[in-house]
């Protein structure tokens, strides 16, 4: 089964059980049995579904912070990322090669929202050297998915 | 004017297609789905959209060779040794057509003579006997079965071998059945042909598409290469069937001869659709594999589906169908298909509409998303129980 299942997962966990193990050529029970254990070995994190808040009446922003970090003796960039990555408001970090370390990616409600989270909470960390936020105007495409939809072709009849 | 009078009697003598009318049954239909068109349901890659894009931005809208820009052939040439170990030179051996379906017709058109017969193993893709026809041959239907799984025997074509026959039609990986020719059978119909003047037309529209198996061609045989005219494009493996991208190889003589009447007829292919076919043979064979291993997904899912509705469902080893059997329902393919589209919306095809054989089985396409493929099966769930409550 292998990276098989979790391929299939990444792509669409709404899969159920049964599809899942026609399609890899297993049973339902060894589908099932394979992601228990994918979950308790933090294998597959969770599952989330991607939503265009655009779309509807809610009010959402995102924003990119370029965040640089003074690292600490010990434990690198891993403290201060965990103290970033715990707040709720945070969505995403990684460490970075280049120009700076963090990349810290932040949604709330409103610009405000975001620009206080940025100002009161983040930058005010001690081992915070630097931060450079970016707000994200629109977006096209997360996670292979296409935020525009695409306009159908004219339906055509092909005897084949 | 009675158009019923200038009319050509052969064109007015080929049956319309036994699909249309599903299409435009469904047309109508709110929530239908089609497990009916044969056709891909990706998206052309976006680097090969791309490389067409760009040759307009650079101006390339000019005719090409009539045999097809040299580039194409020449990948075309590294494509075919890459992938299926043929050997044909890029110049005289190959010629860029417009889809599979012109190499097709032009090798019917450079072979036949009034009279001549083509045998054509069915259930198989309905082009081939009406263009046959067109050329004043006869074509020769063999049935395949399915507990052959729908090979072609050396017995059947043997029987079906008359003094006029001038060219069989090899349609494999088969549309509508799945099924696949390996060596050894390839290998027991070369005995067959050995002394015979029979001409090999070789599909291999589906090439790329098999699961478990490499495809072997009926060129790769020893002595079968002199004979065999290898009929291939880019619709399938590439998900490109509105580009129009095809080509044929074979000896020279023949290539040359078609050559001659695809400048006549359609002085060259799409010159933008050339460009982008470089561009998929050069650096797409990452994408077959990624759509063959989405395809093989779901080919194992609705055929398991169909198995577990009770319905004997032979295993597809090539292209995108299935080809269950619905003998069990007590109903003719065609009754299947009307029925099942009224009760519950969804579209597949009978299988006499592919010729004899197809009786008894309808065609599914897998080429659909598996949230239609599981929706489908769940309505012919519904439907055969209220077939069993009757």
């Amino acid at each position: 089964m292998d990276t098989k299942l979790l391929q299939l997962l990444e792509n669409d966990p709404t899969m159920t059980h049964a599809q899942l193990a026609a399609m890899t050529g297993s049973t339902e029970t060894e589908v099932a049995e394979t992601i228990a254990r994918y979950e308790k070995e933090h294998i597959i994190l969770g599952y989330k579904t991607i939503v265009d808040w655009d779309r509807t009446q809610r009010e959402a922003v995102t924003a990119l912070i370029e965040v640089k970090v003074t690292p600490q003796r010990g434990d690198g960039f891993d403290r201060i990322a965990q103290r970033i990555y715990q707040y709720d408001e945070v969505e995403s970090v990684y460490l970075m090669s280049g120009a700076f370390d963090l990349t810290v990616i932040i949604s709330g409600r409103t610009l405000k929202e975001v620009a206080q989270f940025v100002g009161e909470k983040l930058a005010t960390l001690e081992d915070v050297t630097g931060t450079a936020t970016h707000f994200i105007l629109k977006k096209y495409k997360e996670k292979h998915l296409i935020f525009p939809v695409q306009e159908p072709q004219e339906e055509r009849f092909v005897f084949e | 004017m009675d158009y019923g009078k200038v009319m050509c009697g052969r064109v007015k003598s080929i049956p319309p297609s036994g699909i249309r009318k599903y299409f435009d049954l469904l047309q109508g239909m709110e929530g239908g789905i089609s497990l009916g068109i044969g056709e891909p349901d990706f998206q052309t890659p976006w680097h090969i959209r791309d490389a067409g894009i760009y040759s307009l931005e650079k101006g390339f809208t000019k005719y090409t060779p009539n045999a097809g820009l040299s580039d194409l052939r020449q990948a075309v040439a590294r494509y075919l040794k890459r992938r299926f170990d043929l050997e044909y030179a890029p110049v005289g051996q190959i010629l860029v057509t417009v889809g599979g379906s012109e190499g097709l017709d032009l090798a019917f058109r450079c072979l036949i003579e009034p009279g001549d017969e083509v045998i054509i193993p069915t259930p198989s893709f309905v082009c081939y006997g009406p263009l046959v026809s067109m050329m004043h041959g006869v074509p020769v239907y063999v049935e395949t079965h399915a507990e052959n799984e729908f090979r072609l025997t050396p017995e059947e074509l043997k029987a079906a071998i008359t003094p006029r026959t001038k060219a069989l039609v090899l349609p494999f990986p088969c549309n509508p059945t799945g099924g696949i020719m390996d060596r050894k059978d390839l290998a027991a119909l070369g005995e067959v042909l050995k002394g015979t003047d029979i001409m090999v037309i070789s599909d291999e529209i589906y090439a790329e598409l098999t699961y478990g198996q490499k495809h072997v061609s009926m060129a790769n045989l020893n002595g079968m290469y002199e004979r065999t005219i290898v009929v291939n494009g880019f619709s399938k493996a590439y998900s490109m069937t509105g580009w129009r991208m095809g080509y044929v190889c074979g000896p020279k003589e023949l290539i040359g001869a078609m050559t001659k009447l695809h400048q006549y007829g359609i002085m060259s292919a799409p010159t933008t659709s050339q460009y982008a076919a470089i561009e998929a043979m050069e650096h797409g064979d990452g994408d077959i594999e990624a759509m063959r291993s989405e395809y093989d997904g779901r080919r194992r899912f609705l055929v398991d589906g169909f198995r577990k509705l009770g319905l004997d469902c032979f295993e597809p080893r090539g292209a995108f169908y299935t080809f269950p059997c619905i003998k069990s329902t007590g109903l003719t393919s065609e009754e299947f298909c009307d029925r099942f589209l009224a009760a519950e919306r969804v579209a597949v095809i009978p299988g006499s509409a592919f010729g004899p054989g197809g009786e008894g089985y309808v065609r599914a396409c897998y080429a659909a998303s598996m949230k239609d493929l599981a929706e489908a099966l769940s309505r012919l769930e519904r439907f055969l129980a209220r077939r069993g409550e009757k």
